[in-house]
């Protein structure tokens, strides 16, 4: 692999150490960094997330990151709550986030026989060509932790169902998402990975 | 877990060493467990902080979730060992003594992260919350009833209940349908079966009859006798929807 210089935005989330461990799998450094400096001249930037919307996006507000990340032209991902974040707004406790992608997170319904948060391993179905699926079919599975999830919509590249189907990947310009946790989806979750780490970033 | 090495006990008492930590972890990563939960046993009962180094060492090796229990009665606790990478800290004396913990915790890291585990056993023809289990000088009836409890737990931001049936614990005779049936009924977060497995068939019941949304088992594991790619075959040609 090409030399990458990998930044996790530090948002918070306790799942931060979990990705910079699944990185140092891929032979991959990762510095974890709230400077808009720093985070710009990254090749590649990941916005990880555990907790809730809104009081993540205070902490990215802290930081003056509000208006940097969608300024960013490097291939950046959120997982997990930080997919949720690169929309306009989650309906847990009605955050504004960073409005990137059109749509809103919304709860996943309370039904018998599905339990929210939702958590366990499901599988991906794919639906449109993604440079984040590539080489990824309908009997891979990747562990999902999450009570509020985003309806197939525009950017939408792979879903999965727990009653409904919902958003499981997507792509919109260099931004890209999975609602899954790719650092704790075994081989599936290292392919994701491995798949974000090669798309090229714009020449400088 | 007791003092760095894996144990393992029967209906919570005995224990015997059955092997290295990274060395079991790496064993079940690599035949297909979908999750992983370390129980310290010795910290709770006694009553002291205790080194939790090997946290970080586990989250590198692994590439599946797992959780992490035993004497976690503080934020700063749960800090520290999810920071270390574990997905979620499940808490179970520390709770019943201070059940705002659940709250405190819930409200810092998100529901989804704090799984509350409740030892369970048949007490005066009721289903009651035992305590301090890891220990069975000080293991106590709390006189709280388990459905209640479990309901308050998920009142307080537990995201995942982990129902120990102690008198099924290390036996090998089956899962305690009617108990985990009854626990279901009022359980809206998932729900982990734990104590009894000793067959594939008590999975696929477990999985059936109870409608549990994951099954917990040690001894039948760690003494070889059930190997996982063989019970999760079994489950899938009973219908179980499950990873490879």
């Amino acid at each position: 692999m090409k030399t990458r210089d990998v930044v996790i935005i530090a948002s918070g989330g306790a799942n931060i150490a979990s990705l910079r461990f699944a990185l140092e799998r891929l032979d991959v450094p990762s510095v974890v960094s709230a400077d808009a400096a720093r985070i710009g001249v990254a090749t590649h930037v990941i916005l990880p997330g555990v907790g809730a919307a809104a009081d993540a996006m205070s902490r990215l507000n802290a930081a003056g990151l509000v208006r940097v990340i969608p300024q960013l032209r490097q291939p950046v991902l959120g997982i997990c709550l930080g997919m949720q974040l690169l929309y306009e707004a989650s309906a847990e406790g009605g955050a504004a986030c960073l409005g990137i992608i059109p749509g809103r997170a919304e709860r996943l319904p309370d039904a018998p026989g599905r339990p929210v948060p939702h958590i366990g391993w499901n599988t991906l179905d794919i639906r449109r060509d993604s440079a984040l699926t590539a080489g990824l079919g309908p009997l891979d599975y990747a562990y999902f932790v999450h009570s509020y999830a985003l309806p197939i919509g525009g950017a939408t590249v792979a879903s999965t169902r727990y009653g409904d189907a919902f958003s499981a990947c997507v792509e919109w310009r260099n931004f890209y998402g999975a609602q899954f946790h790719p650092e704790r989806s075994a081989a599936v979750g290292a392919r994701v990975l491995r798949n974000f780490l090669d798309i090229e970033p714009p020449c400088a | 877990m007791r003092d760095g090495q894996v144990v393992k006990g029967v209906r919570f008492r005995d224990h015997q060493v059955v092997g290295d930590i990274l060395e079991l972890a790496a064993r079940y990563r690599d035949s297909g467990a979908d999750e992983l939960v370390f129980y310290d046993i010795t910290a709770s009962p006694d009553g002291r902080s205790v080194d939790r180094s090997w946290v970080t060492r586990v989250a590198r090796l692994l590439d599946i979730p797992f959780c992490v229990a035993g004497g976690i009665s503080s934020v700063a606790d749960a800090e520290q060992i999810l920071g270390s990478g574990a997905e979620k800290i499940s808490i179970n004396s520390p709770a019943l003594s201070d059940p705002t913990l659940i709250d405190r915790l819930s409200g810092r890291f998100g529901a989804q992260c704090v799984v509350v585990g409740i030892d369970s056993q048949t007490v005066d023809g009721d289903y009651r919350v035992q305590q301090f289990t890891g220990d069975v000088k000080r293991t106590r009836d709390t006189s709280r009833r388990t459905l209640d409890w479990v309901r308050e737990a998920q009142q307080r931001g537990a995201g995942e209940i982990v129902l120990n049936c102690m008198s099924s614990d290390g036996v090998r005779r089956g899962y305690d349908i009617p108990q985990l049936r009854a626990v279901r009924e009022v359980c809206s977060v998932p729900l982990v079966a734990s104590g009894g497995a000793g067959l594939a068939r008590h999975f696929t019941e477990v999985f059936t009859a109870a409608q549990v949304d994951a099954a917990l088992a040690a001894s039948v594991f760690h003494s070889g006798e059930l190997a996982i790619p063989d019970l999760k075959r079994q489950l899938r040609d009973a219908g179980v929807e499950i990873r490879p």
